[in-house]
């Protein structure tokens, strides 16, 4: 219970400020609400450094938990610089003309309230070693986005869009619980690291794997994946566009952990470094259809939220590509790591999908409502420079274009698809990366290039300052991080470790103590493993 | 850090310097000032480079340095040249103050964002030439598309959207495949029976890359030939190469013929054959056709082009023919004429582009049909015109000859009969005297179309567009900063023409290790370094001669 607890620092300084958020957030004096986002970015910062001293766990991925907190905590606090100011502007503007400040109608505290449970959600997901555990820290991350989705704006078209978000979500939780339910029934254990043993030790019975492929197709609501992806473009589009970022980022990260932790179970090691060939094929299939699908309707798309929902499909397919490749042999280095080079990827797509969007929240038209056709982004290099380049080097880092930091992920998945001999799947994301260059180099190009002062837009940029700053640490990070890659490069190779469940004696349930003491060991000589190999 | 090094690094670095100082300042009209000097100064460090290498060892990799940047990918910024790098090099400096020359009265709107990418682009090539890392020789290759794509894009002609996406997609479509194909060997090489290491180094994979089995390295050689043969551009890959090159502005087209195509035949003979020797071996016939379809097909469309740049363009899929030719020949004599080609296409292309870029600036039209006859009204541009015309076509004496001929040669050489006999020279791939002969009517083709294209703009009555008026700040006839831009491309295409016993020298050691190579990987009997004996010869000739328009062609074909 202790260890448990030593991990679970940074969440409980979260939760913490989550209800510290909810009541200042609606107190009456002005000073004091504004303290709202400075206790979210504090509590931020202190989960990220509880993250960074956590300890190792026992499981199937020891070593995940610290790079995937302070990834979380590093991300948010540039979603959480976005996300200032999206709701209250309108009720600011009321207590200016004179209106007294009414609790009732202020949604402040519960924004950042959500915002902040979506956060704990997201880390709990790092830390859960049970299906049950799994399911309620990724909906903890999910229920509260599909709120925010409604308030971030005062247009209909986000009560639509979190209408739809939240049906196909739960139907998403649903068929994902359903598989849950399964695996729990042919593995008799909720907890993943029994399960991993079961399967290790008896192979996977059918309704083992037909639980695995059904939470794998359930989950993929959570990364936008094929079959579960309609919901995108229309949810990004509906939402305020730092909400929308939070989308891009927070679910998928949270979806790719737990796949990461339920493909564990049924292991990379059994078939020879490859998943078992029933889920091996399915996300085969998922990932060329999500990158293909993504790809070639954002080439039709206008509205540049939307482009960049489809491009936010895309990348899952990419990243699915690692999660086929898998861990690799143990203690083998990261090149052949498709795990690592998810959590890499997963860094840089949060990176710059943030900066796309922050150039997007920053802008608007003169009635306040916010830009999104590509039209609005024409010339804006020349307009606002600051924005117009974020944009640019934001957008050529997710086209992938070297030496950019979006191209050293995409190398680390090219590296361990090839090592797992995906040549196929690897020829497809390249196409793919070709396709995606279409729609990525008309950004580019409008923004920058296709300057026409007579077509330019009138556009403003938006009051809120930490948005733009949000957008310029971004771009400063795709071109910083890519001269200094290595310790992040590094970071998501230690964190990718991967222990494999060894088969054992099948009462070994009944024996936590030994089984324990087995566990150290194996992990031990794994570690000794690594260390020689290094 | 050696001082050579650090000049080195300073032909990439100062560049980048030069552009970011370039984009941050106030005024969106300067640039022309900064990026002319800094390109003639650039000169400087590239001529003592030139001085201070060692071309006794020309195959040795120089002024190496290294320094780790992603070492979990094994991702070092490595960089170094043999000579033949250190030729392309200096061909990529050289060309630098000639486009920024060329640009002064033809760039007149957002100078600022032209020349920092210019820069830019400057440091990038160099960077490719340089690279002694498997990536980062691909991010450099990689990078030259976006300042390339910016200049299209912004300061092409009235097509210039389609043009500039059409380059980017199809360069990067086949880099893509190339990237795969790049991972695919270093992964090979990582096994535990092979390196058992995961290296970028050019030179270690290189080692190790021919024990590949067959299959495997006829995919690596197909995944490495969608990026390169696009580059060069290689039919049936060239339907870019026309459209950008004439919507490009002319310091565009001169880079991009200059030194741009010059990377896909670069990539074949840094990577694709020492990565892939038995593959390439095996389907250097095939590839050699290809080539020769393009020399011959491009040829003709040349011939009923009236657009003039349009011309050139497809005259510059023709040339490259020649080079992928010597390449696929896999001997001593194609290698060397491959590359002398690639450095004198630069030359006298670039030249070309220069004229017609200056002629357009006149008279906003590259409409053969619609201007013609200048010769009398401008004598000096007519003057340059036939000269670099004629170095294209390969008229002995100027530096198109040489190239082409050993070329030619090669493909004779490389003949299964021949070298079964035991013939002299005769060594390589199996192509034999039929790709000659077909590849050779190429020559006379481009005669043809050249001249045709000579004698209508040049001679005859003079026609102009009816709506022509002096331009506002150029003389009638070319300008003194015209002329200096030129002289050094003509310059170049004489001394090329005749020392290219120089070029050959400086680059037979490289070239005779790379035959080596394939030859060991392919298990054949190593052939005595024929170029060698070919420079003795031809240096017999050189002091022999009297004339020094006779030593070339001799020297050239006594092997």
């Amino acid at each position: 219970m202790n260890e448990k607890l030593a991990i679970l620092w940074p969440e409980i300084f979260l939760f913490i400020a989550t209800c510290l958020v909810m009541i200042t957030g609606q107190w009456p004096s002005r000073a004091i609400r504004h303290l709202t986002p400075w206790i979210c970015a504090i509590a931020l910062t202190v989960a990220f450094f509880a993250a960074m001293s956590s300890p190792t766990t026992q499981g199937m991925f020891p070593a995940i938990v610290p790079y995937a907190k302070m990834l979380i905590a590093g991300v948010g606090m540039l979603i959480l610089l976005l996300l200032s100011g999206t709701v209250d502007r309108e009720l600011e503007r009321e207590v200016d003309n004179g209106k007294a400040f009414s609790s009732i109608r202020s949604n402040r505290g519960e924004f950042y309230a959500f915002f902040m449970f979506s956060i704990t959600g997201l880390m709990l997901t790092a830390s859960a070693d049970d299906l049950i555990w799994l399911f309620l820290a990724l909906e903890l991350t999910s229920l509260p986005t599909y709120i925010m989705v409604a308030i971030s704006t005062n247009e209909k078209k986000s009560l639509e869009a979190a209408v739809k978000y939240f049906f196909l979500g739960a139907l998403g939780a649903a068929t994902f619980l359903y598989g849950f339910a399964l695996i729990y029934g042919s593995a008799g254990s909720t907890n993943l690291n029994e399960i991993a043993q079961v399967y290790a030790t008896n192979g996977i019975s059918s309704i083992g794997m037909i639980g695995l492929l059904i939470a794998v197709i359930g989950i993929s609501f959570k990364i936008a994946a094929v079959p579960m992806h309609f919901y995108t473009p229309d949810v990004y589009q509906g939402a305020a566009s730092p909400v929308a970022a939070m989308l891009a980022f927070v679910p998928k990260t949270a979806g790719f952990l737990a796949l990461m932790f339920i493909l564990g179970t049924a292991g990379w090691a059994s078939n020879g470094n490859h998943l078992p060939v029933e889920l091996e094929a399915t996300l085969w299939i998922m990932a060329a259809l999500t990158m293909t699908v993504g790809n070639i309707l954002a080439l039709l798309q206008s509205s540049v939220k939307r482009i960049l929902a489809y491009s936010s499909i895309a990348h899952s397919g990419y990243m699915l590509v690692g999660l086929i490749a898998g861990p690799g042999e143990a203690g083998g280095p990261f090149y052949q790591n498709g795990i690592a080079a998810i959590l890499f990827y997963l860094l840089t797509y949060g990176v710059m999908t943030v900066g796309v969007f922050a150039v997007l929240a920053s802008l608007e038209h003169r009635n306040g409502t916010e830009a999104d056709d590509i039209n609005d982004i024409r010339g804006l290099c020349k307009s606002q420079p600051v924005l117009g380049w974020t944009l640019v080097i934001c957008v050529l880092s997710m086209l992938g274009f070297p030496p950019l930091l979006g191209f050293l992920g995409k190398v680390g998945l090219f590296t361990s698809g090839i090592a797992a001999g995906q040549y196929a799947l690897i020829v497809i994301l390249g196409i793919n990366s070709a396709i995606a260059a279409c729609y990525y180099l008309r950004l580019v190009a409008t923004a920058y290039i296709d300057d026409d002062s007579k077509t330019r837009p009138t556009i403003y940029p938006s009051p809120f300052f930490m948005r733009k700053i949000a957008g310029v640490i971004s771009a400063f990070a795709v071109l910083f991080l890519l001269v200094f890659a290595q310790p992040l490069v590094n970071g998501a190779y230690k964190a990718s470790e991967y222990v494999p469940a060894i088969a054992g004696e099948p009462e070994h349930e009944d024996h936590h103590a030994q089984d324990e003491i087995k566990d150290n060991d194996e992990h031990a000589s794994n570690e000794v493993a690594i260390i020689t190999n290094d | 850090m050696s001082q050579q090094t650090v000049l080195l690094l300073a032909l990439m670095i100062v560049p980048l310097l030069v552009a970011l100082r370039i984009a941050f300042s106030k005024n969106p009209d300067t640039g022309y000032r900064p990026a002319l000097i800094t390109s003639w100064l650039l000169m400087i460090p590239a001529w003592k480079l030139i001085a201070d290498f060692d071309f006794s060892q020309g195959a040795t990799t120089q002024f190496a340095y290294s320094i780790s940047w992603v070492e979990s990918l094994g991702l070092n910024f490595s960089i170094g040249m043999d000579s033949v790098s250190l030729l392309l090099i200096l061909l990529s400096v050289l060309l630098g103050p000639i486009v920024v020359m060329a640009s002064k009265t033809a760039i007149v709107k957002d100078k600022r964002m032209y020349y920092a990418w210019l820069m830019v682009l400057q440091a990038a090539m160099v960077g490719v030439f340089a690279a002694q890392d498997l990536l980062l020789f691909y991010i450099c290759f990689e990078f030259t598309l976006l300042p390339m794509f910016v200049l299209i894009r912004k300061f092409g002609s009235t097509n210039r959207v389609a043009a500039s996406v059409k380059f980017f997609l199809y360069t990067f479509t086949g880099s893509m495949m190339t990237l795969a194909g790049m991972v695919y060997i270093v992964w090979f090489v990582a096994q535990p029976d092979q390196l058992g290491q995961w290296t970028l180094d050019i030179a270690t994979l290189t080692q190790y890359a021919s024990n590949m089995s067959m299959g495997e390295q006829t995919w690596v050689l197909l995944a490495m030939l969608a990026g390169f043969a696009v580059k060069v551009p290689l039919f049936p890959f060239h339907t870019w190469l026309p459209l950008a090159h004439t919507e490009a502005p002319t310091a565009g087209s001169v880079i991009l013929a200059g030194v741009l195509l010059k990377l896909g035949t670069y990539g074949i003979y840094r990577f694709a054959i020492p990565l892939a020797p038995t593959a390439f071996f095996e389907y250097a016939p095939e590839i050699a056709v290809l080539s020769i379809i393009g020399i011959i097909y491009a040829g003709l469309i040349c011939w009923v082009q009236t657009d003039i740049k349009k011309l050139v363009a497809y005259s510059s899929v023709s040339h490259l023919g020649f080079c992928v030719l010597g390449l696929a020949a896999l001997n001593v004599t194609g290698f060397s004429g491959s590359i002398l080609y690639m450095l004198s296409h630069g030359l006298s292309t670039g030249g070309l582009f220069l004229m017609i870029g200056f002629m357009y600036e006149r008279y906003h039209t590259r409409d053969m049909n619609t201007v013609g006859g200048l010769a009398s009204k401008m004598p000096i541009w007519a003057t340059f015109m036939v000269f670099f015309a004629m170095a294209s076509v390969g008229l002995p004496g100027l530096n198109g000859f040489p190239s082409e001929v050993l070329c030619l040669i090669s493909a004779f050489q490389s003949d299964a009969a021949w070298s079964a006999a035991g013939e002299p020279g005769a060594w390589g791939s199996s192509l034999g005297p039929w790709f000659a002969v077909f590849a050779g009517t190429g020559m006379v083709i481009a005669a043809m179309y050249l001249l045709f294209m000579v004698g209508k703009i040049c001679f005859g009555p003079l026609r102009e567009p009816e709506d022509h008026h002096p331009h506002d700040e150029l003389p009638t006839d070319l300008s003194m900063r015209e002329i200096i831009t030129l002289s050094p491309l003509a310059i170049g295409c004489i001394l090329f023409g005749l020392q290219p016993t120089m070029l050959l020298d400086a680059i037979s050691e490289p070239v005779n290790n790379t035959v080596v190579l394939v030859e060991q990987a392919n298990g054949l009997e190593s052939a005595p370094t024929r170029v060698d004996q070919m420079i003795e010869h031809a240096d017999e000739h050189h002091e022999s001669a009297a004339t020094p328009d006779h030593h070339t062609p001799e020297g050239a074909s006594h092997e």
